[in-house]
């Protein structure tokens, strides 16, 4: 199930248009409060529940560990550093959680590809990936699975 | 210009209970707007409804006088400084345009029904508080408008590109401006010209489509927002929480986060 917003609570403020990975968060050109236009493409990640500030954004949760009539909410604390989740089953059930935040600030781990070497032909061809092997803390090669122990009829 | 009472010199030529009328009728324009948007939308009935339902869950019973507590708290703190808005420059620029236009509409309101008759002096506050009013709408308004609404700051669309949800800020702000280049051009005195006239009637029409617009526009914001952070500080009061879990009790290790930014990652 997809995001939706409480319209009293939403300001408009643009926080979840700003880190929607899909893109699928925007604002309403009517009220000016923010929308998901493409319900169908949200995959729940919750990165929008968390960053609205006034906390407007809703979304069903997995049926598979909330069945139907259930409530998910999250409030995030970046002062105190927690995240706390609260389910509430459809039986009145309630279990609360708190977890630290783990985003790291906007540009701070992120490589500055621009400025990197431009890779040549070779490189692009592998199946390497950017910063591989170093990347994954591995000196040398990366271990490989030689195709000759594949299982005989198994396709790959 | 600010002590002049641009009604007072407009009722010279134009008989006051028109202008009073005007007033009336412009004040019944938003209560049949904001009724038919009530109607239209049932936001209302959703609103009562979702309060009902979250009740339910409450922890807590609360009395009067925590209730009036509650209340007089959101007024004081989430209603008259839009703390919804948080710290920085859109509760600034809002602040502005909200208490400038509070002004504009009550020195209006008065100066019209108070000091338009012939024999009346209008005392230099009301005009100061009327120009004050506009100018400062027009500060928090064209601040909000060109830099910091959320379509430029977080969606890139370009400040000139316009939607149905400007029509309420749009309207408000040609209310203030062609109000303030109207009183200006009747305190140059410009007998026979036409110069104020044209910002009048620019006046006047701004007004019948902020008045009028209540319907398509964001006007009845206004009236809606207060009652929805009453809703939300009690539903915290209560133990509801709209199923929000409560205030973390955080471990020291958890240590400060991340910071929020202002949301133009675009």
């Amino acid at each position: 199930m997809s995001t939706f917003v409480y319209m009293t609570r939403c300001d408009g403020c643009g926080h979840c248009v700003d880190i929607c990975p899909s893109d699928i968060m925007h604002i309403d050109e009517n009220i000016r409060r923010a929308v998901n236009i493409e319900p169908n493409f949200c995959w729940e990640c919750y990165s929008c529940v968390k960053a609205c500030p006034n906390h407007a954004i809703d979304v069903r949760g997995y049926a598979d560990f909330a069945p139907m009539g259930h409530s998910v909410r999250v409030r995030r604390e970046e002062e105190k550093g927690t995240i706390s989740w609260k389910i509430k089953f459809r039986n009145g059930t309630t279990k609360d959680f708190v977890s630290p935040i783990t985003t790291k600030p906007w540009g701070k781990f992120i490589p500055k590809l621009a400025d990197g070497d431009k890779p040549n032909q070779d490189e692009i061809n592998s199946q390497r990936l950017y910063t591989e092997p170093e990347g994954l803390n591995i000196n040398g090669e990366l271990p490989a699975v030689p195709k000759d122990s594949f299982k005989k009829g198994v396709y790959y | 210009m600010m002590t002049n009472n641009p009604f007072a010199v407009l009722a010279e030529s134009v008989p006051s209970i028109f202008i009073q009328a005007f007033v009336i009728i412009m004040v019944s324009l938003v209560i049949i707007g904001t009724l038919v948007d009530i109607i239209h939308k049932k936001n209302v009935k959703y609103f009562f409804d979702n309060a009902k339902k979250a009740k339910l869950s409450a922890t807590r019973e609360l009395g009067t006088g925590e209730r009036i507590s509650v209340i007089a708290k959101t007024v004081v703190h989430d209603i008259a400084t839009t703390a919804e808005l948080g710290a920085g420059k859109r509760r600034v620029a809002h602040v502005l345009g909200m208490y400038g236009t509070i002004l504009f509409w009550i020195a209006s309101v008065v100066m019209i029904f108070c000091y338009t008759a012939g024999d009346t002096n209008t005392p230099t506050v009301w005009p100061m508080l009327w120009h004050i009013g506009a100018i400062t709408t027009c500060i928090g308004g064209y601040w909000f408008w060109l830099f910091l609404r959320v379509d430029v700051l977080a969606e890139a669309y370009p400040w000139y590109r316009i939607i149905k949800a400007d029509l309420f800020v749009l309207a408000l702000l040609a209310c203030a401006t062609f109000g303030l280049a109207w009183s200006f051009t009747q305190s140059l005195n410009l007998e026979n010209r036409w110069d104020d006239r044209v910002f009048l009637t620019l006046y006047i029409v701004s007004n019948l489509v902020l008045f009028g617009g209540v319907y398509w526009s964001k006007f009845a914001h206004m009236f809606y927002k207060p009652g929805a952070a009453i809703q939300k500080n009690l539903a915290e009061a209560d133990g509801s929480r709209d199923n929000l879990p409560p205030l973390a009790d955080a471990p020291k290790q958890f240590g400060l986060g991340i910071k929020r930014e202002q949301p133009k990652h675009y």
